[in-house]
């Protein structure tokens, strides 16, 4: 930098994105056009849809693939496909917008600058999300960037991706079930008690577990840990304190309400059964 | 000996009957969020797959719009749905409609408007299934997914309008026998189920269990037996239209033969006077016109969903009593 002082390297950090959070479907959008792939390509990208709130998180929601051609040194978009995808999506829902975009692979490569480029004008602080579908480092890493401008001046020098923390915890994943989302091949659909079932169990061993830690603690088999007493003192004084009888109470309510319930749903099917019997035989006139 | 294409295809004749809809995790996924984005708005979209033999693979699907009330928009919907399948098939996704999905609202979803609907597929795609979803349920840890066709009695029934109580009769088509049920299974590709091994959180407490867990029912017990009520309503209601005709019906014959009784002695009478006797029959007498029998459809769709609602409650109540037992449980601890 012995230009003189005139010449300075600036450095234009785009307001600070916080977070993003990435909805599953989005994933499984992206895994599923990957192994659809055209026969030469490397990689798939596309367009990724969602909102910025307030607080400057971006929910990543919804996405599409867009078709490309990339050589060794230039990268062709189908522009006109984003666009036409991107009304379609805005009919359905007209709140999610661009965000950014996608690609799978590992890292960002020269061509990801120039398409970054090209969604920058679609939407100011693109997101970059990449998806090793390849398990380069035998993980399923899956990164977030957003990308900031170095200039010499008013040149533009280089674009540097920062990484951004990306929230993996997918809470729409886990309603519906990781058995149903992470198995090759699954048979049959949970009923209700089923669910109910698979959580009691799950509830026991947790309980198990903390009386096990307990046990091992009080006997001196374990080193106390002062936080996990705490967690474990909070979740028992959450319980209400009820006296037996006014629980009683409450508890046999629930269960004749319920009682009710079930009795009055088995006659309303008897009495469509009768009905069922009686019009047959009216029809026999 | 090989048999060629075209020979195969001549002898596949008889389709052999659905069994299962195997649904891909994004498919699923898709329904789900479009369903739940809406919910209580009621969204349907469309399905896309393969159909192979007796299963039907439900591989992607995309959302419809929300429909208005307009001539002009109707045009727009269908371009938009071409629009579409246009878009995906350039990125290899399947090009082949396999049926329709929709939200519904604590399962009310045995109207005409499905029925048709599933006619106007039927019409053009031989195999074509509904996937229903109920957003309210899936509050409760539930994953209300269904997959719906018509059974093909009841559509050779529909298709001639044919809900006389006789013809119900003969076919032996009960209120249960109108929609069938099909089994899904769900699948994945080996990436997703990779990343989703990858993926899943080692906290052992999950979203659903928390779901499962609540111990508030009462609102949707009380919606469902809200809903059950209307359509007890509804259904005394038809009941009563049919009582109407029966007594009209049973009037009118006992008119009959009263009138033929008199013709009878009337023609006795000109028998042993020398006269030709008159036709026992005449048209033209109001009393022979025939009653229209009241169309059982309406009866039988609120039947099905009156089981539904019944089904429902019974299993919320299920699911009520494991967890006030383990409260007691645990408060008794």
């Amino acid at each position: 930098m012995g230009l003189g002082s005139k010449t300075t390297l600036q450095f234009h950090p785009s307001t600070a994105t916080v977070s993003a959070r990435i909805h599953p479907v989005v994933l499984f959008n992206i895994c599923d056009c990957y192994v659809r792939r055209p026969d030469q390509a490397e990689r798939v990208i596309g367009t990724l849809l969602g909102s910025v709130s307030t607080d400057g998180t971006i929910e990543i929601k919804n996405s599409y693939a867009v078709p490309h051609n990339e050589s060794a040194d230039q990268v062709a978009l189908d522009i006109d496909y984003h666009h036409t995808l991107y009304a379609s999506h805005q009919k359905v829902n007209p709140k999610e917008v661009i965000v950014g975009w996608y690609s799978t692979g590992c890292d960002v490569s020269g061509g990801s600058a120039l398409i970054h480029e090209f969604y920058s004008r679609e939407v100011a602080n693109p997101v970059h999300l990449t998806v090793d579908t390849g398990f380069t480092n035998g993980e399923a890493s899956i990164k977030a960037y957003v990308s900031f401008n170095l200039s010499l001046g008013d040149r533009p020098l280089a674009a540097q991706f920062n990484e951004i923390p990306l929230d993996l915890r997918m809470i729409e994943a886990e309603r519906v079930g990781f058995d149903i989302l992470k198995m090759a091949v699954m048979d049959k659909l949970p009923n209700d008690l089923e669910g109910m079932e698979a959580t009691m169990e799950r509830l026991y061993t947790l309980i198990d577990d903390v009386y096990k830690y307990v046990d091992d603690v009080v006997e001196g088999r374990l080193a106390p840990d002062n936080n996990i007493g705490r967690f474990i003192a909070d979740t028992l004084s959450s319980f209400p304190k009820i006296s037996p009888a006014a629980f009683d109470k409450v508890f046999n309510d629930r269960v004749q309400d319920n009682y009710a319930l079930a009795y009055l749903s088995s006659l309303t099917r008897t009495q469509l059964a009768i009905a069922e019997k009686l019009n047959t035989a009216a029809q026999v006139l | 000996m090989a048999r060629s294409f075209l020979q195969a295809v001549a002898t596949e004749e008889v389709a052999p009957p659905l069994r299962v809809v195997q649904m891909e995790g994004v498919a699923v996924l898709k329904v789900i969020k479009h369903c739940k984005e809406f919910s209580p708005a009621l969204v349907t979209g469309q399905l896309l797959g393969l159909d192979v033999g007796s299963v039907l693979e439900v591989t992607n699907c995309f959302p419809f719009p929300i429909r208005e009330e307009d001539d002009e928009n109707e045009a727009d919907g269908a371009n938009y749905q071409l629009e579409m399948m246009r878009c995906l098939r350039e990125v290899n996704v399947d090009n082949n409609t396999v049926g329709w999905y929709q939200s519904t609202l604590l399962g009310s979803y045995q109207t005409v408007e499905l029925i048709e609907t599933f006619m106007n597929y039927q019409e053009n795609i031989r195999r074509c299934v509904c996937i229903i979803y109920d957003p309210s349920r899936s509050n409760h840890g539930v994953l209300a997914l269904k997959a719906l066709k018509l059974t093909d009695s009841f559509m050779d029934l529909y298709r001639h309008n044919n809900f006389t109580g006789e013809k119900l009769r003969e076919k032996k088509l009960s209120w249960v026998d109108i929609f069938e049920e099909i089994p899904i299974k769900v699948s994945n590709s080996a990436l997703i189920s990779a990343f989703m091994t990858e993926l899943e959180p080692d906290s052992p407490v999950l979203q659903c269990d928390l779901d499962r867990l609540k111990l508030t029912t009462a609102p949707f017990m009380e919606r469902n037996l809200e809903f059950l009520i209307e359509c007890m309503d509804d259904l005394s209601s038809e009941q009563n239209k049919f009582q109407y005709y029966y007594r009209n019906l049973s009037r009118q014959q006992s008119q009959q033969q009263t009138w033929l009784q008199k013709r009878r002695t009337e023609n006795m009478a000109r028998k042993a006077a020398g006269e030709e006797p008159l036709p026992e029959e005449d048209p033209s007498n109001s009393i022979f016109k025939p009653i229209p029998e009241p169309s059982r459809l309406d009866s039988y769709l609120i039947t099905n969903q009156v089981a539904n609602y019944c089904n429902q409650i019974n299993g919320a109540a299920g699911q009520s009593f494991c967890r006030l037992y383990l409260t007691k449980a645990l408060h008794e601890k």
